[in-house]
């Protein structure tokens, strides 16, 4: 009785050593499921999903506030990747946060902007460069195609133009006859 | 006598060569004007040097290199720049991209043409050859000085030029070879003391007899006829068959003490430092539905249908191939410029190629596996591509695939697989592409929310210092 009592103490004690050795020395740092969501979602940062941002959305998903249906950039692609991830069921875009659209990036008429630096201020990316009374322009390789930038604008001196395909980001396409 | 080595597969489709090496290399009349694309090269475009209306001489830069994997782009003869802007350039997706429309004037006035010394300073050389315009003119076009630098801790030991030239239709390595043996083989000097390689072998496919004749008379290398197979000429398996060694995925020859490249561009590194001239022209068969196929020395910007109409275009004609039968692409219109990649065009017609029969299910008989010389799974990569598992086909090496086409053509269901494998690369480069995008956001997001908060925590730190300085007077 006695032995058998000291061998499963002793046994308790040295496997709750090695679990709690192994939950210091393997801590993952933050949460790992926010982390993933938030690799899966586009970074546009513009908040249609109505989060502050991309990160905000994806802790909310892993906190169980939010539907995974709420981003037109990312379309059904990311809808379906984020159900694998989260094992849950497809559905298609909520329509209340918007629809997907063509990839664009902004474009300010440069004789209509009067330097207000109200874009400066509205863009998640710091992809608008200027300063107060002086031209603004807009970064096109860093821009995410948010849109924040135009309710702010005075006046309406800010565009979205659709990213033109190009020979440097065209694709092949499949294959016109599919296999029966 | 070396011993050569065989690489998995291949296949042995016609050869239809005889036509076009007939006659020796023509000089085509000089076209009414000169379509010259700014990015002809792997790497980075080149940025425009001329203006509309300027006057350039034959040989003068007109398009400068831009960043480290890049090539210069130069006027093909002295004439008259009409416009800078875009044009349709051989590309399968009809795109059109920035080109300098060049007037000829007919009096092919050169810029002052230094002949360099051979002896040069190896790294001078190399800096001659990007501004020199020297690609890798086999086909991939990927500018020759960054290959002919061995580095400080790679050895190359053997040098190879590929004169294989394995795909039907296509002869102008052929041609070059019977004609400008000379050329070749002086090039093939400069490159061995670029890369300090002890051998220097040639391999031309065992179909080529003028051409083996001719090289070895030249001299200065070892000429070694190799069997006729397709894809023989391709890098790898090149390699695989003059010297045994294998590159594994992922990996370089370079590694291995191995360099190979196109007799075109050996006998262009001769022009360039020997005669200082740059490329301006290669040699490009025509061939096909034409009444007199043959191989024409076409000036970098010679419209594809000037060409077609030297050699007698046929009735008939639906389309043209750029490339061979086999890994060639369709060119969206003849009205496209000769630009530094194109070997060949084959006018295409019904008779000589018959539209693709219908594709049929998979079968799994695995014919594409054993004619695959790149030991792939091409039925894997098959089913993959189509569930749109890039990650799975990526798994299978995909990238490991050259597209020679071997598995399309043995399938006896006509599944057109290579379209597949393409398909498949460009929707993963593009994922890469979007991936790249979305982190640069990520960082620059955070980053932002990081700065906003710093400046309010400063905001608050100085107005508690002067609320606490107020309070103390």
């Amino acid at each position: 009785m006695l032995d058998a009592i000291i061998v499963m103490s002793g046994l308790a004690l040295f496997l709750g050593g090695v679990l709690g050795y192994a939950s210091i020395r393997f801590h993952v740092q933050g949460n790992a499921l926010v982390e993933k969501i938030d690799a899966i979602l586009p970074q546009t940062q513009c908040a249609q999903c109505g989060f502050p941002g991309c990160r905000p959305y994806a802790e909310a998903i892993a906190e169980g506030r939010a539907d995974i249906n709420q981003c037109p950039p990312g379309g059904e692609a990311n809808i379906h990747k984020l159900a694998d991830l989260l094992g849950v069921e497809f559905k298609p875009l909520n329509a209340e946060h918007g629809e997907p659209k063509p990839k664009s990036v902004a474009y300010i008429d440069e004789n209509t902007c009067i330097g207000c630096t109200l874009c400066l201020q509205a863009c998640p990316v710091d992809a608008i460069s200027g300063a107060p009374k002086q031209m603004h322009t807009i970064i096109a390789q860093e821009c995410t195609g948010c849109e924040l930038c135009i309710p702010p604008c005075p006046v309406d001196c800010i565009v979205m133009v659709p990213v033109e395909s190009s020979i440097a980001n065209w694709k092949w396409k499949p294959p016109m006859k599919e296999v029966a | 006598m070396r011993q050569l080595y065989h690489f998995n597969g291949g296949v042995h489709p016609p050869q239809h060569k005889d036509q076009s090496t007939i006659d020796p290399i023509r000089i085509p009349p000089l076209p009414e004007k000169l379509i010259i694309p700014l990015h002809q090269h792997i790497g980075s475009s080149a940025k425009a040097l001329v203006q509309p209306g300027e006057r350039v001489l034959k040989g003068q830069m007109i398009g400068q290199p831009e960043g480290h994997v890049s090539s210069a782009i130069h006027a093909p003869t002295s004439g008259k720049i009409l416009s800078v802007g875009m044009e349709p350039v051989p590309h399968p997706s009809g795109l059109d991209a920035l080109c300098v429309i060049l007037e000829p004037d007919g009096l092919e006035e050169w810029i002052e043409r230094v002949p360099l010394d051979p002896e040069m300073d190896p790294g001078t050389m190399r800096t001659k050859l990007k501004d020199a315009g020297v690609v890798g003119l086999g086909g991939a076009v990927f500018p020759s000085f960054i290959k002919l630098n061995p580095g400080s801790k790679n050895k190359v030991r053997t040098l190879i030029l590929n004169g294989a030239e394995c795909e039907p239709y296509i002869t102008c390595d052929d041609l070059l070879m019977r004609e400008r043996a000379f050329e070749i083989a002086e090039g093939a000097k400069l490159m061995q003391r670029l890369l300090g390689a002890e051998e220097v072998v040639l391999g031309i496919e065992d179909n080529k007899p003028l051409a083996i004749e001719a090289m070895k008379s030249a001299g200065g290398m070892e000429v070694v006829a190799v069997p006729t197979v397709y894809p023989g000429g391709g890098a790898k398996q090149l390699i695989k068959v003059l010297t045994g060694v294998e590159v594994p995925a992922g990996e370089r020859s370079t590694d291995l003490g191995v360099q190979c490249f196109n007799v075109a561009t050996a006998a262009s590194v001769y022009r360039a430092i020997r005669l200082g001239e740059p490329v301006l022209s290669r040699i490009v068969t025509i061939t096909g539905n034409v009444a007199q196929p043959g191989n024409y020395e076409a000036l970098i910007g010679t419209p594809v249908d000037h060409l077609i109409r030297q050699a007698g275009a046929l009735p008939g004609s639906s389309g043209a191939i750029m490339g061979g039968p086999m890994m060639g692409i369709d060119l969206p219109s003849t009205h496209v410029p000769v630009v530094k990649a194109m070997n060949c065009v084959i006018v295409k017609s019904e008779a000589l190629f018959p539209k693709a029969l219908d594709p049929m299910p998979c079968i799994r008989c695995a014919r594409c596996a054993e004619s695959c010389p790149a030991e792939l799974q091409p039925q894997e990569l098959y089913w993959f591509a189509k569930a749109k598992n890039f990650g799975k086909a990526q798994e299978y090496a995909l990238f490991d695939c050259i597209e020679c086409g071997c598995c399309s053509y043995v399938c006896p269901s006509h599944i057109p697989l290579v379209q597949y494998y393409r398909y498949a690369k460009s929707e993963i480069w593009a994922q890469e592409r979007e991936k790249k995008a979305s982190d640069l956001a990520r960082l620059r997001h955070e980053f932002r929310v990081e700065r906003m908060e710093r400046d309010k925590r400063e905001k608050a730190e100085r107005l508690a210092q002067k609320s606490a300085q107020a309070k103390e007077l």
